[in-house]
């Protein structure tokens, strides 16, 4: 096992973050339904999704233990990605 | 297995990393791109869809693919559960889990061909009646307002059509089969990927470099569907969007 290995989490920290991704997947599925929300579902769907991705990415993918430039590989796919989607939503006229 | 192990975790970059790992991590960026670009066309052409077609707040059904998030999500779970029992040598905990995520994985594809045969034998119902209820009325799909105003005679109460979702019907069927069966082709692939890793088990032949390769293969694939549960099934039948 290596140094990195050491500070990866334990079984019972996996399964606190699987009910946390459980609950805010429940808590995504109630906002849904929440008419009086309108637009407002939007913005706090985002923030959920965005809050699973990253429990997932940083403690399941291990890159808040792992080195560095792992992360820094994989958010440059990510902002490249990003940027592709906007911009071609920009320019099929979606906004 | 252990000294097979320990070759495996010497093999580092000139960064000091595992160069196995690196690339995963290189082509993991890189699939960012793929998903991104399918999405992105989704999104754009979710609505130019012709008049008397389906349009994804026909034929979501958004428990069910809440249902088989949650699969996905615990598939997640049991893969890092695999990867500690290995990690401390607990072969039988680390084949239980590795197969726990390749049932879960099975079923989420399971539920996903579901979905599929539902949307290519999509029925349209409509009570003629609601066509007369203002507030009834304005929870109609436009496809359902089409549908009955066509068909909803004198004498009739109710009226049911096939209008099936295949990806020639529409660019919205076009764009979401292909994203969706883009991400699908994923997760049977890890799921082959891990079955093989738990047939070479029974050979002693995985180490937990080996398995971190594919739990990251796996979770990936988890956090891609994250972003398609929110950006085309929740935001797709959101009718502001």
């Amino acid at each position: 096992m290596t140094a990195e290995e050491h500070n990866h989490p334990n079984a019972s920290k996996y399964f606190k973050i699987a009910i946390i991704l459980c609950a805010l997947t429940a808590l995504e599925f109630v906002v849904f339904y929440l008419e009086f929300l309108s637009y407002g579902i939007i913005p706090v769907l985002t923030v959920l999704s965005i809050g699973k991705f990253a429990l997932v990415a940083m403690y399941y993918m291990h890159l808040k233990f792992d080195s560095k430039l792992f992360s820094v590989l994989f958010l440059t796919g990510l902002i490249l990605a990003s940027s592709v989607t906007i911009a071609l939503m920009v320019l099929l006229d979606w906004f | 297995m252990e000294s097979e192990n320990n070759n495996h975790e010497e093999e580092h970059s000139s960064t000091g990393l595992n160069h196995k790992k690196l690339l995963m991590w290189t082509f993991l960026g890189s699939d960012c791109m793929f998903f991104a670009a399918l999405i992105a066309t989704y999104l754009v052409n979710m609505g130019n869809n012709p008049a008397g077609t389906p349009s994804p707040e026909d034929v979501f059904s958004i428990p069910i693919t809440t249902v088989s998030t949650f699969v996905l999500l615990m598939s997640s779970m049991s893969m890092v559960l695999s990867y500690a029992a290995l990690s401390q040598n607990r072969i039988k905990a680390f084949r239980v889990w590795l197969l726990s995520t390749v049932i879960l994985g099975a079923t989420f594809v399971g539920f996903q061909i579901f979905e599929f045969y539902e949307f290519a034998n999509h029925q349209v119902k409509v009570e003629c009646s609601d066509l007369l209820d203002d507030s009834k009325r304005e929870r109609l799909t436009d496809l359902e307002i089409k549908i009955g105003n066509e068909k909803c005679i004198e004498g009739v109460k109710k009226v049911s059509e096939k209008v099936p979702l295949t990806p020639q019907v529409n660019l919205f069927g076009s764009t979401f089969f292909t994203l969706t069966g883009f991400h699908g082709g994923h997760v049977t692939f890890g799921i082959i990927w891990l079955l093989s890793l738990l047939i070479y088990s029974f050979r002693g032949n995985v180490s937990p470099l080996n398995l971190d390769l594919a739990a990251l293969y796996w979770h990936f694939v988890d956090v891609v569907w994250i972003v398609i549960f929110t950006v085309v099934y929740l935001f797709g039948v959101f009718p502001g969007y």
